[in-house]
Formats: C-alpha cells, sequence, structure tokens
C-alpha cells in the first residue's frame, strides 16, 4: 500500500478522477429535482388518496392524509353510474364514443398526413411549395376563427351532431402539424435511399410502404401519442359538434363534475378525472422512448 | 454496337443551366469514368441517363432503345450509390431481392440470382445480416449486388468508393476493374478522384460547368491534355505551370516571365498547328517529367533551382521550388539526400510539355 502511495506522488494523478457523491454540486440538483418532483406530484396523489375514501371520510378535511378504508366504490360510479343529465350509465358512454372518435381520427389523419409529407418531401411535384405554404399558413390561423363556419359546413353535409363530422373535423386540424411533421422527417432520409428504391422499380406505394414506412416508426409513434393526447383531451370541438348522445369522454367529465344538484362526490369526480386521463397517461408510458427518439431524429426542426 | 447515346442533352434548375447541350456515345463493355471538380455536372449527367433527373432537352438512347421518356427502373440499369443507400429494414438477401420482386420475378429466378450475385461479390455469408451489421466496404459490396441482381446491360457508378477508407478504396477498385473484366458489362463511373479515373477507365470523360472538356483514354488525356484545366486536374502532383512567350526566330524559344537568361530551344515540342511569334504562353511540365542532376543537363531545356520544401513521399521526394518567381515542383528519387538551400540542375524535354495559349487556355 504505502508503494502505491508513493508511485502516485511521483506521477501524480493518472486514471479517473475520484468524485464525491455527496458534494454540494449533487446535493443541490438532486435536492431541487426532488423538491420540483414532489410539487408536480402531490396534486395526483390528493386525487388518488380522495377517489379511494368514502364521503364521510373526506368531510373531515384531511386531503393528504392516506384513506383510513379503501373503497373502489366511487370508481365503479364514475364508470358506469354517474349522471349526466338524463343518462345515468356514468363515463363509460364517454369513453366509448371517445374511442370511436379517437381512433378513426388517429388512424386518417396520420395515414393522410404521412402521405401528404412524403408526397412533399420526395416527388416534388408542382405546385408542391405553394400547396405546403398554404397548409403550414392554416397552422397559425387560431381555430376558434374556423369553428361557426364549420358548423355550417358540416350542417350542410348532414354531419353536424354526429360522429363522422367530427371525426372530420378532427382529422383537418390535425394535418398542418402533422404534415410538417412528416414532411421534416422524410427529408431527413437520405435522397440516394429514394433513387435506389426508383432504380429498383418501386413506385409510389411501393416505396412508401415498403421503404420510407418501416424506417419512420419513430415519427409515427411521435404522430400517435401527439394525436392521441390532442383528440382525446378535446373538448371544444367535442362539445360544439356533438350532441349529448355522442359526447366524448371530456365534455360528460365536465357534466359530472360541474353538475350542480345534489351533493359534491369528490371522490366520484375524482375518479372520473383519472378515467379520463388514463388513456393519454398510458399511451405517454408505452411510447415514452419512441416519441424521445422520434423528437431526436430531428422530426420537429425547422 | 453502342450501348449508350446521349445527344443534345440539356438540363436546368429553373434559371441554372447545369447541362449544355452535352453528346456523348458509349460502347458495349466500355468502362467510361465522369470526371470533375464537384458541381461540374458529372453526378447530374448520370441521374439523367438512370432517369431519376427529369430532362429539359435532348435524347437518351440505352441500347438503342429511347429511354428519354422512361422510368428508371424499365431503362435497364443498375445503379450504386455513394452512400451505399441500402434498405436499413432489410436483410442483405431482402435488399437484393427487392428490385427482383417489385419486377415480379418468380421464386426460383429470384434465388439463383441472389445466389449468383452474392458468390461473384464473396457476401454469402452476410445475406441475413442487416446492413447496419456491416462494414463499409461490405456494404458497397452489397450495393453492387444489388445492381448485379438486375442482370442489366449497364451498370451506374455515383461515387461509389468516396466514404470508404483510402485501403479500403484502393481493394475495391481492383474488385470493381475484375468485375468488369468478369461481365464485360457497360459502365458509367462518376468520380472526383483522379487516380481511381485513370485506373479504371478505357475512356475519361473530364468535365467543367456541365460541358465535357476532353474525352479520350486514360494515357491520352495525360500526356495531351486538351487545355489547362484538363492539364492541372489530371496528375498528381499536378503539372506546373510557366508564364511566358515564345519567341519565333525560326525556331520556337520560350522565354519566361521574370528571369532566366537562356532562352530553351522548344523545337522538339509538337505545336497542333504553326504559332505566331511573341505568343504568351503557359508552359506545362509534369513533376515527374522533370529530371535533375547530370542527366538534366543533357536536356534541351534546364537550369537549376534552390530547394525550398521538399517532401519525401517513400519512392519518391517532390521538391517545391521557385523559379522568376514562378512555383515549380519536380520529382526526385526518394534515395536522394536533399536539403532546404540546396541548389539542383534540373531539366526536361520540351517533347513531354504542354504548351497553352495564355488567355484561352486551349492547348497549342
Amino acid at each position: 500500500m504505502a508503494d502505491s502511495a508513493v508511485v502516485h506522488s511521483i506521477d501524480g494523478p493518472s486514471g479517473p478522477k475520484p468524485r464525491k457523491t455527496l458534494s454540494r454540486r449533487n446535493i443541490i440538483l438532486y435536492g431541487t429535482l426532488f423538491v420540483v418532483a414532489v410539487y408536480y406530484l402531490i396534486p395526483l396523489y390528493v386525487m388518488l388518496v380522495t377517489s379511494v375514501k368514502g364521503m364521510p371520510e373526506i368531510r373531515m378535511g384531511n386531503i393528504f392524509s392516506l384513506p383510513l378504508e379503501i373503497t373502489f366504490e366511487p370508481w365503479v360510479k364514475a364508470w358506469s353510474q354517474a349522471c349526466t343529465g338524463l343518462n345515468c350509465d356514468g363515463l363509460s358512454r364517454g369513453f366509448w364514443n371517445s374511442v370511436k372518435i379517437t381512433v378513426p381520427s388517429v388512424v386518417i389523419s396520420i395515414a393522410i398526413a404521412s402521405i401528404n409529407g412524403y408526397a412533399l418531401a420526395n416527388w416534388r411535384f408542382k405546385g408542391a411549395n405553394l400547396f405546403f405554404t398554404i397548409l403550414i399558413f392554416g397552422a397559425f390561423i387560431p381555430y376558434q376563427i374556423m369553428i361557426y363556419p364549420l358548423v355550417i359546413l358540416l350542417r350542410d353535409l348532414g354531419l353536424y351532431t354526429k360522429l363522422p363530422g367530427l371525426i372530420l373535423i378532427h382529422t383537418i386540424f390535425g394535418m398542418p402539424i402533422l404534415t410538417l411533421l412528416f414532411r421534416n422527417y422524410f427529408t431527413t432520409i437520405p435522397e440516394e435511399l429514394f433513387k435506389a428504391a426508383r432504380v429498383d422499380g418501386a413506385g409510389f406505394w411501393g416505396i412508401y410502404f415498403r421503404v420510407m414506412m418501416p424506417m419512420s416508426l419513430p415519427i409515427f409513434a411521435v404522430a400517435i401519442v401527439l394525436q392521441v393526447t390532442g383528440i382525446w383531451n378535446d373538448f371544444l370541438f367535442g362539445v360544439i359538434y356533438t350532441k349529448p348522445a355522442n359526447y366524448p369522454m371530456t365534455v360528460q367529465l365536465n357534466n359530472i363534475v360541474n353538475s350542480v344538484l345534489g351533493v359534491k362526490e369528490y371522490n366520484v369526480n375524482m375518479a372520473a378525472t383519472l378515467l379520463t386521463g388514463l388513456v393519454p397517461l398510458a399511451i405517454y408510458f408505452i411510447s415514452g422512448k419512441l416519441f424521445v427518439r422520434g423528437i431526436a431524429a430531428g422530426a420537429v426542426k425547422g | 454496337m453502342n450501348s449508350i447515346e446521349i445527344k443534345k442533352l440539356s438540363l436546368n434548375f429553373g434559371e441554372v443551366v447545369v447541362l449544355k447541350d452535352l453528346n456523348l456515345t458509349i460502347e458495349k463493355g466500355e468502362f467510361l469514368v465522369l470526371l470533375g471538380a464537384s458541381g461540374c455536372g458529372k453526378s447530374t449527367l448520370l441521374n439523367c441517363v438512370a432517369g431519376l433527373l427529369d430532362i429539359t432537352d435532348g435524347q437518351i438512347f440505352i441500347n438503342g432503345k429511347n429511354v428519354t421518356w422512361d422510368e428508371p427502373a424499365q431503362r435497364g440499369i443498375g445503379m450504386v450509390f455513394q452512400s451505399y443507400a441500402l434498405y436499413p429494414q432489410m436483410t442483405v438477401k431482402g435488399n437484393l431481392s427487392f428490385g427482383l420482386k417489385n419486377a415480379g420475378l418468380p421464386k426460383e429466378e429470384i434465388e439463383k440470382r441472389v445466389k449468383h450475385a452474392s458468390e461473384i461479390l464473396q457476401i454469402e455469408s452476410l445475406l441475413d445480416r442487416k446492413p447496419a451489421a456491416l462494414s463499409g466496404g461490405q456494404r458497397q459490396r452489397v450495393a453492387i449486388g444489388r445492381a448485379l441482381v438486375r442482370d442489366v446491360e449497364v451498370f451506374l457508378f455515383d461515387e461509389p468508393l468516396s466514404n470508404l477508407d483510402a485501403k479500403l478504396r484502393t481493394e475495391l477498385r481492383v474488385e470493381i476493374k475484375r468485375l468488369h473484366q468478369k461481365l464485360d458489362n457497360t459502365m458509367i463511373y462518376v468520380t472526383h478522384d483522379q487516380i481511381e479515373a485513370m485506373t479504371l477507365a478505357d475512356r475519361i470523360a473530364i468535365m467543367r460547368d456541365g460541358l465535357i472538356q476532353q474525352l479520350d483514354t486514360p494515357k491520352k488525356i495525360y500526356s495531351n491534355p486538351v487545355n489547362k484545366y484538363v492539364a492541372g486536374f489530371i496528375g498528381s502532383p499536378s503539372m506546373n505551370f510557366l508564364k511566358g512567350t515564345i519567341l519565333q526566330n525560326n525556331k520556337p524559344i520560350f522565354k519566361l516571365e521574370g528571369g532566366w537568361c537562356e532562352s530553351p530551344d522548344l523545337s522538339n515540342y509538337i505545336f497542333q498547328e504553326s504559332i505566331k511569334a511573341e505568343t504568351q504562353v503557359w508552359l506545362g511540365i509534369r513533376p515527374e517529367s522533370v529530371v535533375v542532376g547530370g542527366e538534366a543537363e543533357n536536356m534541351p531545356v534546364n537550369f537549376s533551382l534552390e530547394v525550398e520544401v521538399f517532401e519525401p513521399m517513400g519512392a519518391d521526394t517532390l521538391v517545391w521550388s521557385q523559379i522568376g518567381g514562378q512555383e515549380f515542383r519536380f520529382m526526385i528519387d526518394g534515395n536522394t539526400s536533399v536539403n532546404v538551400g540546396d541548389r539542383v540542375t534540373v531539366g526536361f524535354d520540351p517533347a513531354h510539355a504542354s504548351i497553352f495559349d495564355f488567355d484561352n487556355e486551349e492547348r497549342l
């Protein structure tokens, strides 16, 4: 041992520089992170514990305390018994409506936008730049301006208050940003690959399905996350373009929480809110890694 | 029979003229190299032949068939790209068979061709791997294989070796040459590397600003460049250019600008046509055509210089020097010792020189 110490003093530092785990820098860094994380998690915690408490316990007012007695009654009630207007079948109706709205909207908007982006990036057709400019311009118009004209448009198409109408609205509003996303991603794919596929005899669709799409899974994941969360969480379009029987989950949630009749059932409200937020949350957890990779792959740059 | 015929080809990108009125005929089985600095239009020309760019004017014939409006896949070409352009999500086998599947070939035929190509290129053991698991050289072999399985008359190479390191580049260069000897296909090869061009080509087309400057065998281009640009582009180290005047006193005499008292006799040089007295010229001489020492004194042109910088390159040493304020490089044997400040007598035979007009830089 003495020998090695001597060697060290002669040669000076060698190998990796030793680092202290409990340095000032680390304490500040992790301390800040911890405080911020707690700060953001407290509301979620309150919601979770409240949703499994019974009403008597909630009335005691200790919102931060853990439940004395865990009950899933509020969850069941929120899902299948809570009343909105005349219907008393809970959020389940809204959930299925939201599924019926979100799935086709996401699929259709991504399918069209990815083909748009592919055509814009790889097949520089005549007027491509003009088309792209108009599309991007659309992204900068506040959509509140378009609400009333779209009501009239849907009415004339006979789609007002129907689910296909709302799906059409979501598809249209997703188009500018999604097309931009896909176009920018496809332009990062080397042009030579596209040329090679053409020499190999693949056509417009062949190249799209067999060369471009398999290479673009991260950006598809990004688009899915953006669209699912966006459409699932949408309230405004849902309440404007549908009727009560077709209300999506968010609108129904609002109607449950804001109902002024009877007792405020905080536990049911919390459970209903958590149920509504579950889908986007699940999507984030499942595709989180792909999402980051897609964003990092230059997907959202310029 | 002509394999490829390009007639009056023009290509503009908006206002920018990339290729103008270009004519080129390539014989069956010929290895043609398009050589030029970047931006000269050589890759553009190749893309036009492949059908990957829409041309502005002119016609392209491949094997006697007018393919001007045909899709790339219908033209009977295979193409190899600089970045390999392998489909990353497919295996090597998938990459090789993609084009054949698109063409709707029967399964056995695809199998047979993939097997044949992978044998020629020695990539049989790699067939089940994805491109990401291959080295650069292996990837480029697969890319060549993709052209090979198509069983086409014409191969197009777009700087295929530029992404490889120097050692692999020389290896694959020889392999491409072997492949050409074996298959006897017509090949068009784009490069900016004049060594690749010299070693591979049957003929070289040197391009500049969308025009072919000279189209000839490597040897002819090396010894008889048609203008100063071609002379400077081919050969490494590049040619010396000395500015001066031809004095016509029944035999041509060169007078170097800025000094040099003796006036060397250029009688050995074969002029294209008779030359007027007092013509301003560039006298070009390759560093490797310059001799030194006793040998130099017997040359029609000789003078002595001071060594400024020398670069040992193994077999030879390149010496940088000046004559009359103009730069002059020459080669000496690698075993000769030389020091900065040494005076050396150098000389050359004007028969090996090239003389260009000072103004239009054309060969005289």
